[in-house]
């Protein structure tokens, strides 16, 4: 990835398309990212007057997954979309949340999210880091000096192993779009499947086992859009209330199986975490499973038809019912 | 130090309930707190900091940040017991729950999770007792630990409280080194000291601790005001009056409607009960619930009064600046900052209240 775009440039492209976008009233709000009220926190903003415009950020630390404002807003929308954000987008609109039509999408290439909290980790709390737009590098302000970090050290995890930095659709491009991105090998699918089936049902116990039930996880996700979630229905009750491992397990795998297919691997879930479960190991097995049985990858077309949600004469499996 | 005369006779009345604690010593006393009780203290579990439960001494982490979760499930767990039941040829038969009679000791609490708990003690106890709560905070020590190194999303002194605050604590711990100067506020924390662990502390360790908590204090000075126009009389009738501001549709625009900032906040405390009933067996168990939810008020009808989550985060706000203010006459909120750092969406409510406030109408 060598041809870059200073963030501050970025920054400005994306105020530059906001601002005609405004103003020609092609839409009425643009949705993209601010300056948080700690260090290396950005967050979401909407902006719909002119004077706010110059709120919009961008930098290494844009990591919701702004997709997840779109269903269900009646207004014209512009959105700020990373590679991953786009994707989301190109499932919301093939399952009908959102028209293609209401929305435009300034796109911007993505260098990865930087983890604070492994920053806070390995420099210790307080540093303080700036993010110049080098895929490579970043600074490490101390009192008197600066270091220079290996960026990709302080990825979050799915940010290193993205495969579509770039967005896949838009309408306006800022930045320069980057270079060949990795090829996923599942790798970690395989080396997780290695291990014996008691190594790998501690692990996901030991990981769900940290959930507290916020629904962060859910609530981030740009595809976990029902209406009324399963685990909050009532009449029946599908699912009770404790966080004993019995309930949080149940939740964790019917989300995983919901996503399957539609999960565009933005790891938006496990950033809005609190507690650090491990949440993307089931919605990586099922994203391997979907490429190995179905050759599909959610949201990179839409026009491919997503595969939980067709029907073909020649399906390889056998129907699961007796004619 | 102006007159150092003045400020002797103003500590004296601390100093006498004030002794040393010697890093060394900690290990045995905290050993000691574990034979007779149930310890919980902060622990390191890979990158995170978390209040669980020890088993052994060496698990608690001291003089950190604050931790991930506040130590409010010692007292009022996620998910608790009310009773057990099962069926049988002659009826019914009904198990209460006991939390049995061991000691809580909550050790490495920061002041902001002690004060806390002053406020539970508001809603749970009083006229119509929880006993669930009741009968664990009887039992409950909290052993406290000054912050030397506020955070900056940390505002307890906005709030009333302070690093050093002795409110809601048994002892106060100031970490001066190779020691400890441990104030005990209560009556129970008195008993504490007189531990042999324990030694009288010199005038050079109250010298040292009194520069500790200024510079920690001033560290966080000047509090930011969460209102702009602050007054004695509080927040309460300023935020009655905006309750209806079209500004509330901004503010919480980004809001995700998850249960963080309510789950790890160490004063919220809704719940929820239901019945996990078997054929024969079943429980009645109370669990955590959060107003940021929509299930939280949906009626049998289908309705729901707090539709969005403007309504749902106005109910945060509201709840802890004007309706608690009212009932307990105590703020919903000390400042611990959690619901700040842990949003994933950064909605930071001190800048949600200073935004209001400056919408007052004048």
């Amino acid at each position: 990835m060598s041809s870059v775009s200073s963030m501050s440039q970025l920054t400005r492209e994306i105020r530059e398309s906001a601002r005609k976008l405004l103003r020609d009233g092609q839409v009425q709000v643009v949705i993209g990212f601010e300056r948080g009220s700690l260090p290396l926190r950005s967050r979401p903003c909407f902006v719909r007057r002119e004077e706010d415009i110059d709120r919009l950020v961008w930098d290494g630390c844009c990591e919701t997954n702004l997709a997840r404002y779109l269903p269900k807003r009646k207004e014209k929308a512009a959105i700020v979309a990373k590679g991953c954000d786009s994707r989301a987008i190109v499932e919301l609109i093939k399952e009908n949340q959102v028209h293609r039509d209401q929305i435009v999408i300034i796109g911007v290439p993505c260098n990865g999210m930087i983890d604070g909290l492994l920053i806070e980790a390995k420099m210790g709390r307080g540093s303080i880091v700036e993010d110049e737009g080098s895929a490579e590098k970043l600074i490490l302000k101390r009192t008197n000096s600066e270091e220079i970090l290996d960026r990709t050290d302080f990825l979050h995890e799915h940010c290193k192993a993205c495969t579509h930095p770039d967005p896949v659709l838009y309408d306006v491009l800022v930045g320069q779009p980057s270079a060949e991105a990795a090829k996923d090998t599942f790798s970690d699918v395989e080396a997780f499947g290695a291990r014996d089936e008691e190594g790998r049902w501690a692990y996901l116990v030991h990981e769900v086992g940290k959930c507290i039930r916020c629904y962060a996880c859910r609530n981030a996700c740009p595809l976990c859009y029902c209406p009324e979630c399963f685990v909050d229905a009532s009449q029946p009750r599908w699912v009770g209330k404790s966080t004993e491992l019995s309930d949080t397990m149940v939740f964790h795998l019917i989300r995983a199986f919901h996503l399957a297919g539609r999960c565009v691997a933005c790891g938006a879930c496990e950033r809005a975490c609190p507690m650090g479960v491990d949440i993307r190991k089931l919605n990586r097995k099922l994203q391997k499973d979907v490429k190995d049985l179905f050759n599909h990858e959610a949201g990179m077309s839409l026009e491919e038809a997503s595969p939980l949600a067709d029907f073909r004469v020649d399906d390889p499996e056998q129907p699961m019912v007796d004619p | 130090m102006t007159s150092m005369t003045s400020m002797t006779s103003m500590t004296s009345a601390i100093r006498a309930n004030t002794r040393l604690l010697r890093k060394k010593r900690m290990e045995s006393f905290l050993e000691a707190l574990l034979q007779d009780g149930l310890v919980f203290a902060p622990v390191r579990k890979g990158e995170m900091l978390l209040f669980e439960r020890i088993e052994s001494a060496r698990d608690a982490v001291l003089g950190q940040r604050n931790t991930k979760n506040s130590p409010k499930s010692a007292l009022f767990p996620q998910t608790e017991r009310l009773f057990a039941y099962r069926h049988h040829k002659e009826g019914l038969a009904i198990e209460a729950a006991s939390t049995g009679d061991k000691e809580r000791v909550l050790f490495g609490v920061h002041p902001c999770d002690a004060r806390a708990h002053l406020l539970l003690d508001r809603v749970f106890g009083g006229s119509t007792e929880d006993p669930y709560y009741a009968e664990k905070r009887r039992k409950a020590i909290a052993i406290s630990i000054a912050c030397t190194h506020p955070d900056p999303s940390c505002f307890c002194l906005a709030l009333g409280g302070g690093p050093c605050s002795q409110e809601g604590s048994d002892l106060l711990l100031l970490d001066l080194g190779d020691s400890y100067l441990v104030e005990a506020p209560s009556e129970r924390g008195r008993l504490l000291l007189e531990d042999k662990s324990f030694e009288d502390a010199d005038e050079e360790s109250f010298d040292k601790a009194e520069l500790i908590k200024r510079t920690a204090e001033s560290s966080m000075q000047p509090a930011a005001p969460l209102w702009e126009k602050a007054t004695d009389e509080g927040m309460e009738k300023p935020l009655d009056a905006l309750f209806d501001d079209p500004l509330w549709n901004d503010l919480t625009e980004s809001c995700l409607s998850c249960g963080i900032c309510t789950y790890l906040c160490p004063t919220c405390h809704c719940f929820d009960i239901s019945d996990e009933a078997g054929a024969v067996t079943g429980e009645r168990i109370r669990t955590w619930d959060s107003c940021q939810f929509p299930l939280f008020t949906r009626q049998a009808s289908g309705h729901n009064p707090r539709p969005s989550a403007k309504e749902r985060f106005r109910q945060r706000i509201m709840h802890k600046f004007s309706h608690l203010p009212k009932n307990v006459n105590m703020t919903g909120c000390v400042g611990c900052g959690r619901c700040v750092t842990e949003c994933p969406v950064n909605l930071d409510f001190r800048e949600v209240l200073l935004a209001l406030s400056k919408n007052e109408a004048t």
